[in-house]
């Protein structure tokens, strides 16, 4: 993955891109999971088939996992909280991230949602931990339970998919 | 390769492909070094700058060697670069000018312009020198003018155009020099020329490439050129910058269709927008495709052709890089990316058509990487190949189910024609994969060939991809095949088969906590579970899926009604039971007894209730309910009595029971912590660390196994407890939500009861809480009947009436009419009837079950209390009256006979704190109906006054003063006050002063009471006297009976006064005062008041002649240090036993403060000789005078007989000459023997004249 980006990027300036067209350019599904690998929040566009969306984040976990383990050897300073691209699958690109706590941040993107870069989707996450710090700063929040603070949810409707 | 003879060659895009070097000139020459030539050009590298700052390259040069044509010069806007010459070389040996002049000369102007023709500047001259031709031939000019001449001739300032190569043939040092120098101007020469034409060439294709917005614009003919310098750099090979240039177009063309996407169209994208129509998949094992890169030169390339295409290359320099698994990589994404490019593009595509493509592409790339990799290799990167093996599974799944191949019944007619439809697109089989007997064509066409066929090989993909998950730890990823597979083998009726893949699923999410992948699973699972009959694990998963509100509310009420369809069938077996666990029908939310303290005596009744939420959606009938309850005799009893039962109430009494089912999977905190610690091994031999570590002890509870714990799903776990004691309820129908359940029981044994089991069945369905937590425990117990007396008062006050409460606890007795309890007459204590007097019942719970008037009956021994009938473990409680007559504490042990009681003493309280009442203890003793032994009870009264005496003296007159203390709280009128005297002396009187006859005496206060004696004849040496004084609580206003007096009995020994002392003291002679600082005359005077009496009859007294006299010391004390008393203080003084004997004695006293100051004390002492013989021998003055440093000292208030002891002890140790002697004794005279008629007096001092300082001293 990481040569063929650097491989399109290299020839970055010969491109047209054409901004202002198609669809918002959104997350269709957001997902919050727990040190213990349990949900602590998942929400995905409701025209979806939420039950995909939820195999699909949990199968993701796997690289998250594996991403995790290989960056406890080689980046421990480096506290590259964002794991980049997990999988890709035919219809979906499903991104990571991961705090210091271990709190993993997931996102799915429609494939054909091809605005969105690496750049964008960084940017996202580090809004998602705001905001997901925001919540255990809540003192009547008790970390570990799920999220249920509005200001979260309304965060996350933000960055997801409009449905017209 | 033979240069010489070959025609120009054709291109052959195949690895071969070398930079083309034209040789013209001496081709027999040429011929005959052309074999070390091709073999020494790349043995060396050679560096290679680039233009554009890209980095220098080592570089090892090969070249192609054709002769020399002018067609092979490229013309004008030719942009092949494969076949472009590079250099050309131009070979001549000649050696002689005349040759040289009549035809090399010719040839090589001809050959120059012909390249001058082409502009083509790269050229080289290659002389050959030989030395064997030299020596044949005389007439040669030397070597060096030919070369000259040529460059002469040709190099117009560019010398180094032409080289000379010595003998090249031979084996010398010179040839070797030689050929170095030669072979390094040749590669400077081809890397230059590489870096000026690829530079233009560069040039011109970014040219081009800027072109693209221009209609008319072909994207095909770009790709053509830009591929011609991936050829470039991959026949120099450079495959880095070769497979850039593909990613280059890869990204052009990506960036192209996403804009097309965007609705930017550029016409010529419109051709890759054709249907598809062939679908057979990347061909990896040819280094180029080029039947798909002609389509694309013809611009008949469709998109997939295109996308194929590039990735062939890309994968082919990929390999040359040694990045299979890039390779791999790249490929999942292609795939990918080109079912989201035909979607985007809105390209037409058979259904079933792009699966096919996907899963022979992923196979094709597969085998490709397999087919360059050792098994070691492979195994390794699993993790970068699984990506395909999934997807090629998914995409084989998906073909299975559009062909039909996967339903019971195979495939129909119209699946069969899409079948037919998809080999159809295929096409034929390549011929490099012909013999391949595994080829993905061959799979594919397989496959989709039978139903058999199709199990088969989707079968060996998914485990294949199962195990490669499960070995690099993707347990997810693995499950979720795995369900894919459960889902195909229940298509397939295979039930048995799939449910191990869906359990393993489900544990996984369960063990997450997934809600919605657990809910859809165990959908799944309930299905299998159902067509495998396995009534048990169906009926409870059927029960959590009941239960589970991600489920819409028919599903969930199709699962309740599959659990009541089986529990009211009528089981075959009568009393079989489907035992389930509860947790997902219905949970404990609280309980609470009735008693809210759950304890209950033996008979008693018992109400449990229990809240229970039902997770079903409809309402529930439920034939019974029933709790386990386990039974022990509890060996800690406090918990069964009353007292407990009093002492703890709970609060309220509800114990909340947790949620059963947290929403969370048990978190990896609950793991215990490390234990770790530090380990030493020394040598035996000479301690020194052999080695050392660390070691943790709890390894075992670390590496335990996660799943073994987490078998929720397993109803096996279950078992159902059978035991004597249960609670029960029958027929409750369960509402979805809350429901309440009353139990009832009645205690029979006493002991403790544990609540063990919940279990409730519905038909032959039990649904068992296997343990109910936290533990719920009642008690049962069984009491004694017991009788408890206590004052209602903090104390009991004797000598008025005093409530004291009974409480008769009744235990397991009942109490039946006639039942009394006979109290034993304390002779000092009464028992007060009143009519009035009422017994109150109360249930254990303390409440007032009834109430009844009290009969009691005294007799003179035994009182009666007739108690009222109350049942068993009730409480009766009724207060009595009881007067406790006074008794006075008498002084000294003199009156023990007062109190009729026991007259029980503290005397050390007494002595401490003056303030305590005396108190007494009156027994009773009772007999109670339900035993046959008395019951004891001690009842403490406290005595309320505290009287104390004192004789007062006026000269001879006397005075009694009785004083009596309040000790009490409570406030009293005294009345009738006498005192008498019990010894019957006629002649004495004893006459009032007191006024009042009634009197308040406050509670902590004293009230006085004051008598002249008066006698006539001698009086007696002592008077016993009484008082006793009528009293009563000043509150109550009438007392229904008479109270008895309070007395106090003493005894006034030796009141007859015999001495008179008087003191004066008188100012220094001519003065009017006395003054401080001067010495002042003191004058005591001591009387004696009366003849010998019977009191004067003891050792000190002496009788001569008649004349008795006794023996008495003085001494002047003064305590304020008032006076300095100088010279001696005391002195003994023999006085006669005559009335109006009197003695005087003077002393000197020094007023040391100005003012009216009291006199000093003057104080009187019996002198007692041990034996009177030898007392008249000692001189007691000279006694007295060693005696004088320690007057001073003498300071106590009370001289009494033991200080006065312990000062003629002193006197002894330092007196050698009475040492061994018997000393004198010295005792008090009684208060009431000596009368000081001065006491009181003051003297006035006045400061001394010449004081500069007043000093005022107030008293």
């Amino acid at each position: 993955m990481g040569r063929g980006l650097g491989g399109r990027v290299t020839s970055g300036g010969s491109r047209d891109a054409v901004p202002g067209a198609g669809p918002p350019k959104m997350a269709v599904c957001i997902a919050v999971i727990a040190k213990e690998n349990y949900p602590l929040y998942i929400r995905s566009t409701p025209t979806e088939n939420e039950l995909k969306f939820h195999y699909m984040v949990h199968t993701s976990l796997d690289v998250v996992d594996e991403k995790i383990s290989a960056m406890g050897k080689a980046l421990v300073d480096q506290r590259e909280l964002y794991l980049g691209l997990l999988y890709p699958t035919e219809d979906y690109k499903v991104y990571g991230y991961v705090t210091n706590s271990k709190v993993k941040f997931v996102m799915v993107v429609d494939s054909s949602n091809t605005a969105l870069r690496d750049n964008e989707i960084r940017s996202m996450f580090r809004k998602l931990h705001n905001s997901y710090t925001d919540v255990m700063c809540n003192p009547f929040y008790n970390p570990g339970d799920r999220i249920q603070s509005r200001a979260f949810d309304n965060m996350v409707t933000s960055m997801m998919i409009q449905v017209c | 390769m033979d240069a010489s003879e070959e025609p120009l060659p054709p291109v052959i895009y195949t690895m071969e492909n070398k930079p083309i070097v034209t040789c013209a000139g001496d081709q027999n020459l040429f011929t005959s070094v052309y074999p070390t030539l091709s073999q020494q050009l790349p043995r060396e590298p050679m560096e290679w700058r680039r233009s554009y700052g890209r980095a220098p390259k080592m570089i090892h040069l090969e070249s192609n060697f054709v002769q020399f044509k002018e067609e092979l010069l490229p013309k004008e806007g030719n942009k092949a670069l494969l076949t472009f010459p590079f250099l050309h070389i131009y070979w001549t040996e000649c050696c002689d000018t005349e040759v040289y002049k009549a035809t090399v000369k010719d040839d090589l102007t001809k050959w120059q312009n012909v390249l001058k023709a082409h502009s083509s500047v790269d050229w080289l001259i290659v002389i050959v020198e030989n030395d064997a031709k030299k020596k044949n031939k005389t007439n040669i000019l030397p070597r060096t003018s030919i070369v000259d001449k040529i460059r002469n001739d040709f190099c117009n300032k560019q010398s180094d155009r032409c080289v000379v190569l010595s003998d090249p043939l031979k084996d010398s040092s010179r040839t070797q020099e030689s050929w170095n120098a030669f072979l390094t101007k040749l590669r400077t020469l081809l890397l230059m020329s590489f870096t000026k034409n690829l530079g233009k060439f560069e040039d011109d294709m970014r040219t081009l490439r800027e072109k693209r917005t221009e209609p008319g614009w072909s994207f095909c003919e770009y790709f053509m050129v830009q591929e011609e310098l991936a050829f470039v750099f991959e026949m120099l090979q450079q495959f880095e910058d070769a497979l850039v240039q593909y990613d280059e177009l890869d990204a052009l063309f990506s960036q192209y269709v996403v804009n097309f996407g965007a609705g930017d169209g550029a016409n010529w994208l419109t051709f890759f927008c054709q249907p598809v129509k062939s679908w057979n998949g990347l061909i990896l094992r040819k280094p180029i495709d080029m039947e798909k890169r002609e389509s694309i030169q013809r611009r008949e390339a469709t998109l997939l052709d295109l996308r194929s295409y590039l990735f062939s290359r890309q994968c082919t320099l990929l390999l040359f890089l040694q990045r299979p698994w890039e390779v791999a990589q790249r490929a999942l994404e292609l795939l990918h990316n080109c079912v989201q490019e035909l979607k985007l593009l809105e390209v037409s595509v058979p259904p079933g058509a792009l699966d096919c493509w996907v899963f022979l592409s992923c196979l094709e790339v597969l085998q490709r990487i397999e087919g360059c990799c050792d098994r070691a290799q492979i195994d390794s990167n699993i993790a970068h190949t699984v990506g395909l093996w999934s997807y090629a599974t998914e995409k084989l799944k998906s073909l299975g189910y559009l062909c039909g191949l996967v339903s019971e019944k195979g495939p129909n007619s119209e699946d069969l024609n899409r079948t037919v439809d998809l080999l159809a697109g295929l096409g034929a089989e390549r011929p490099e994969t012909a013999n391949t007997a595994q080829s993905p064509y061959k799979k594919l066409k397989e496959a989709l060939s039978s139903v058999e066929a199709f199990e088969k090989h989707y079968l060996d993909l998914s485990h294949a991809t199962i195990e490669m998950y499960t070995s690099i730890g993707r347990i997810r990823s693995a499950k979720f095949v795995g369900k894919d597979l459960a889902e195909f083998y229940m298509r397939k009726k295979a039930p048995q088969k799939a449910e191990i893949y869906l359990q393993g699923a489900l544990k996984n999410y369960l063990a997450e906590g997934w809600a919605l992948p657990i809910t859809h699973t165990r959908k799944q699972l309930a299905e299998c579970q159902k067509h495998l009959g396995q009534i048990e694990n169906y009926l409870q998963t059927s029960s959590l899926l009941a239960s589970d509100y991600h489920l819409t509310e028919e599903e969930r009420k199709h699962f309740c009604q599959e659990i009541l369809d089986f529990a009211s069938q009528p089981s075959d077996s009568p009393g079989h039971k489907i035992v389930l666990p509860m947790h997902s029908f219905a949970q404990l939310r609280d309980l609470h007894f009735d008693p809210s303290n759950a304890v209950v005596h033996v008979g008693g009744v018992l109400c449990v209730e229990i809240t229970m939420y039902s997770q079903m959606p409809v309402p529930v009938h439920v034939e019974q309910i029933v709790v386990n309850v386990h039974f022990s005799i509890e060996k800690n009893s406090y918990r069964k009595t009353a007292e407990w039962l009093t002492k703890h109430k709970t609060s309220n009494g509800i114990i909340n029971f947790p949620p059963e089912t947290a929403p969370f999977p048990v978190s990896q905190n609950s793991l215990p912590a490390l234990e770790l610690y530090e380990m030493f091994e020394r040598s035996p031999s000479d301690n020194s660390l052999n080695t050392t570590g660390i070691i943790c002890r709890n390894v075992h509870m670390l590496l335990r196994r996660q799943e073994s714990s987490s078998s929720l799903e397993m109803p096996s776990g279950v078992a159902l407890e059978e035991g004597a004691h249960v609670l029960r309820c029958s027929h409750v129908t369960l509402e979805p939500g809350a429901n309440q359940i009353t139990f009832r029981t009645q205690a029979k044994e006493p002991g403790t009861y544990t609540l063990r089991q919940l279990c409730a069945s519905v038909g032959s369905v039990w649904f068992v809480l296997p343990h109910i937590y936290p533990i719920v425990q009642y008690d049962v117990y069984s009491q004694e009947p017991q009788l408890h007396v206590e004052p209602l008062a903090d104390s009991l006050l004797a000598g008025i009436p005093q409530k004291v409460k009974f409480t008769v606890t009744t235990g397991h007795y009942t109490i039946k009419n006639g039942d009394s309890l006979q109290l034993s007459n304390a002779e000092a204590m009464l028992i007060l009837c009143q009519a009035e007097s009422r017994a109150v019942v109360y249930s254990n719970t303390r409440e007032q079950s009834s109430e009844a008037a009290l009969r009691i009956q005294s007799s003179d021994k035994v009182t009666s209390i007739s108690l009222p009938v109350a049942p068993a473990y009730h409480v009766i409680e009724f207060e009595l009256e009881v007067l406790s007559l006074p008794s006075a504490p008498a002084l000294g042990g003199e009156s023990d006979m007062l109190g009729m009681a026991e007259p029980h003493r503290k005397h050390k309280d007494k002595q401490r704190t003056g303030r305590c009442m005396v108190t007494t203890d009156h027994k009773v003793s009772i007999d109670c109906p339900w035993s046959i032994y008395s019951t004891v009870i001690a009842l403490t009264f406290s005595v309320p006054f505290r009287t104390t005496h004192t004789l007062l003296s006026s000269g001879t007159r006397k005075y009694v003063q009785v004083c009596v203390q309040n000790l009490s709280e409570l406030d009293f009128q005294l009345s009738d006050s006498y005192l008498v005297d019990t010894g019957d002396s006629t002649d004495l009187q004893l006459v009032p002063l007191n006024t009042q006859s009634q009197q308040p005496i406050y509670s902590k206060q004293s009230v006085f009471f004051v008598w002249e004696l008066k006698w006539t004849e001698e009086p007696p040496p002592s008077l016993h006297c009484r008082f006793s004084v009528g009293f009563s609580p000043a509150s109550e206003e009438q007392l229904s009976i008479s109270l008895k007096p309070y007395t106090y009995e003493f005894k006034v020994e030796n009141f007859f006064t015999l001495y008179n002392v008087k003191a004066e003291i008188f100012p220094p002679s001519g003065m009017e005062y006395c003054r401080t600082g001067s010495l002042c005359s003191l004058e005591v005077l001591i009387t004696r008041l009366s003849d010998l009496l019977e009191v004067d009859k003891d050792e000190a007294l002496t009788e001569s002649d008649e004349h008795f006299s006794t023996k008495l010391m003085y001494e002047v004390v003064d305590n304020s240090s008032n006076w300095a008393v100088c010279g001696k203080s005391c002195g003994v003084i023999s006085m006669p036993v005559a009335a109006r004997a009197t003695h005087r004695v003077h002393m000197e006293v020094m007023p040391l403060f100005a003012g009216y100051l009291p006199l000093p004390d003057v104080r009187l002492f019996k002198y007692l000789p041990h034996h009177s013989a030898h007392s008249s021998q000692l001189d007691a003055d000279s006694w007295i005078e060693n005696d004088s440093l320690s007057v001073d000292k003498h300071g106590d208030d009370q001289p009494d007989s033991s200080s006065l002891k312990s000062r003629g002890s002193v006197h002894s140790a330092c007196s050698s000459e009475h040492k061994g002697l018997p000393m004198p004794r010295l005792q008090a005279l009684p208060a009431g023997q000596v009368f000081n008629s001065s006491s009181g007096t003051q003297v006035l001092v006045i400061p001394s004249q010449d004081d500069h300082v007043l000093e005022v001293s107030v008293t």
